[in-house]
């Protein structure tokens, strides 16, 4: 099955709507620091992007208690996980999480994305969904200690074993 | 004297032992480790150990400006560099809009190929190494000791090419390569023709790879698996078609697919790519337009705001940079997004309950590059 973008960005519309009328626990402590921690004014959280700039289709941004049922979304709709990973807003206070979603019979790239307090960076595995998010989830503690929860094995993976710093953090020296 | 039955081993079927398989291993072509568990000669659990030769290429990216992070690139997927420079070079010129002459491209596309080819011809030795058969190295070396004297040529290196630039290239070809490139493709048929019936048909290649670790077209949707490990169960999946880039558009060639899962499937799937790079590289040469190699860029590269993502059909597979940058001078993040990362993520759940040598047999036809896995 071929998923157009309309179809796709109407189902996430429908699930982050979904998310602000009945908000769980994680959708309350993302919410806490949003009003200050957000000066660049988003654009609404199912946008079409042009691809020949930016080399996907669609940016999705969700609660960090809302990227499992992203993922099964995407994963209704056929798509694979590409990459898991994470940025810094070190000014923001926040951590972003990114995942990458291709599809292998459509030209359709989707970007999801959630925001976690740099303080208490915590978010569900997508493992249940895609068992390959286990390894970039794994990496991605790694190198900014965003923690996973319900990860089967977040020890060190390319760090050394006994590495407690996280070098993808802008506050981290070498 | 012990009665059979005695052994420890025998009297428990259920007892198992653990395998450590590298970090130096002849099968593992780089310092990968996996641990196994095995009940007897089969396995139950294999868990890939892998960070050995972690170089944290991510935060290089964010310590030097765009340029200075190029040549990184080349040293991801040692053998696959110049698809690692394309997809580098490609997202800074996707977020500037930079027009590229399209003369670089049609070249930026020969050497790409030229470098798939290199690039398979090691698995394709290193593969039949693991499997028993040395002959086969010596004949691909051969084969592959010209395109590495051809790209030396005009790269200026053997292995760890940084030939692209931001908008072009560094260097034009000449009419040396042109001629060398065009001898070596006319050579190359026969060879690949040879290779055939020397090695592919052979009897006892095909009943240890034959039915070997199928891996289901779902498994490599699940983890992200690309490349010849999804085009061998059956998935007509390749960047070169599904997002094109550069000037792939205007050359005639095939995805090649085989829908067996398994690893032969994966064997032929990179055995007639070599074939069809081959055609690219023909038409190219062709059809390759005079002009300039390098556009207008700008002296000091600042990206707009924003994150911008490129991804190529690297010999493993699909690989993405994503970066993100806030106007300045050094990018904000540069995320390597690498296929054979995503390629080894299914090997514990695909090995498991196979024989040992069935397993090592799975674990070549992955075609894994170490540095590519850690970075």
């Amino acid at each position: 099955m071929i998923p157009s973008l309309e179809q796709l960005s109407d189902q996430f519309t429908r699930l982050i709507r979904l998310g602000a009328v009945t908000p769980n626990v994680e959708d309350s402590t993302a919410a806490a620091p949003g009003p200050t921690a957000t000066p660049p004014p988003s654009p609404g959280p199912v946008q079409p992007v042009d691809y020949s700039l930016k080399g996907y289709h669609l940016d999705v941004t969700v609660s960090p208690g809302q990227v499992v049922l992203a993922a099964e979304i995407l994963d209704q709709n056929g798509f694979g996980l590409d990459a898991i990973t994470g940025v810094d807003w070190i000014a923001q206070n926040e951590l972003e999480v990114v995942y990458d979603y291709f599809h292998p019979l459509s030209p359709l790239r989707v970007a999801v994305r959630a925001r976690v307090p740099r303080g208490h960076p915590e978010l569900p595995t997508l493992s249940g969904v895609f068992p390959g998010a286990n390894w970039h989830e794994r990496e991605t503690h790694d190198f900014f200690g965003i923690r996973f929860l319900g990860h089967p094995d977040l020890t060190p993976f390319l760090l050394p074993e006994d590495a407690d710093y996280h070098p993808l953090r802008k506050d981290f020296n070498a | 004297m012990i009665a059979s039955n005695d052994i420890p081993s025998r009297t428990n079927p259920q007892e198992t032992f653990v395998l450590n398989l590298g970090p130096q291993h002849p099968a593992t072509h780089g310092v990968l480790r996996i641990k196994m568990t095995m009940n007897g000669e089969y396995v139950t659990r294999a868990e890939p150990v892998i960070g050995y030769i972690h170089r944290m290429h991510e935060k290089m990216g964010e310590n030097r400006t765009w340029a200075q992070f190029l040549p990184n690139t080349g040293r991801i997927d040692y053998l696959s560099a110049l698809h690692y420079n394309h997809a580098f070079v490609g997202v800074v010129e996707r977020a500037l809009r930079l027009e590229v002459p399209r003369r670089a491209e049609y070249i930026r596309v020969i050497t790409s190929e030229l470098n798939r080819i290199s690039s398979h011809l090691v698995w394709w030795s290193a593969f039949l190494l693991d499997l028993g058969g040395f002959t086969p190295l010596l004949y691909a070396f051969d084969d592959r000791e010209k395109i590495l004297d051809l790209l030396e040529g005009v790269t200026g290196s053997r292995l760890t090419y940084c030939y692209f630039r931001f908008g072009g290239l560094c260097n034009d070809i000449d009419d040396e390569f042109i001629k060398g490139t065009r001898a070596f493709v006319a050579q190359m048929r026969p060879r690949l023709k040879m290779y055939r019936e020397l090695v592919t048909d052979n009897i006892i290649l095909r009943k240890r790879l034959e039915g070997i670790g199928p891996i289901s077209a779902e498994m490599c949707r699940k983890y992200g698996a690309t490349g010849p490990v999804i085009r061998g169960s059956g998935v007509a999946y390749d960047v070169r078609r599904s997002e094109p880039y550069s000037v792939y558009p205007e050359f005639d060639f095939e995805i090649p697919v085989f829908p067996e899962g398994d690893s032969m499937a994966r064997y032929l799937v990179r055995m007639e790519e070599m074939a069809q790079s081959l055609r690219i590289i023909e038409q190219a040469l062709g059809k390759l337009p005079p002009g300039p190699v390098m556009g207008k860029v700008p002296r000091v590269l600042k990206l707009p705001p924003g994150d911008y993502c490129y991804a190529v059909e690297a010999a493993r597979g699909r690989f993405l940079v994503r970066t993100v940058s806030d106007h300045k001078e050094i990018p904000y993040r540069v995320k390597l997004r690498t296929p054979s990362f995503s390629n080894l993520s299914l090997y514990e759940e695909a090995s498991k309950g196979m024989m040992l040598p069935d397993a090592l047999a799975l674990l070549g036809s992955l075609d894994l590059v170490i540095p590519d896995i850690d970075r």
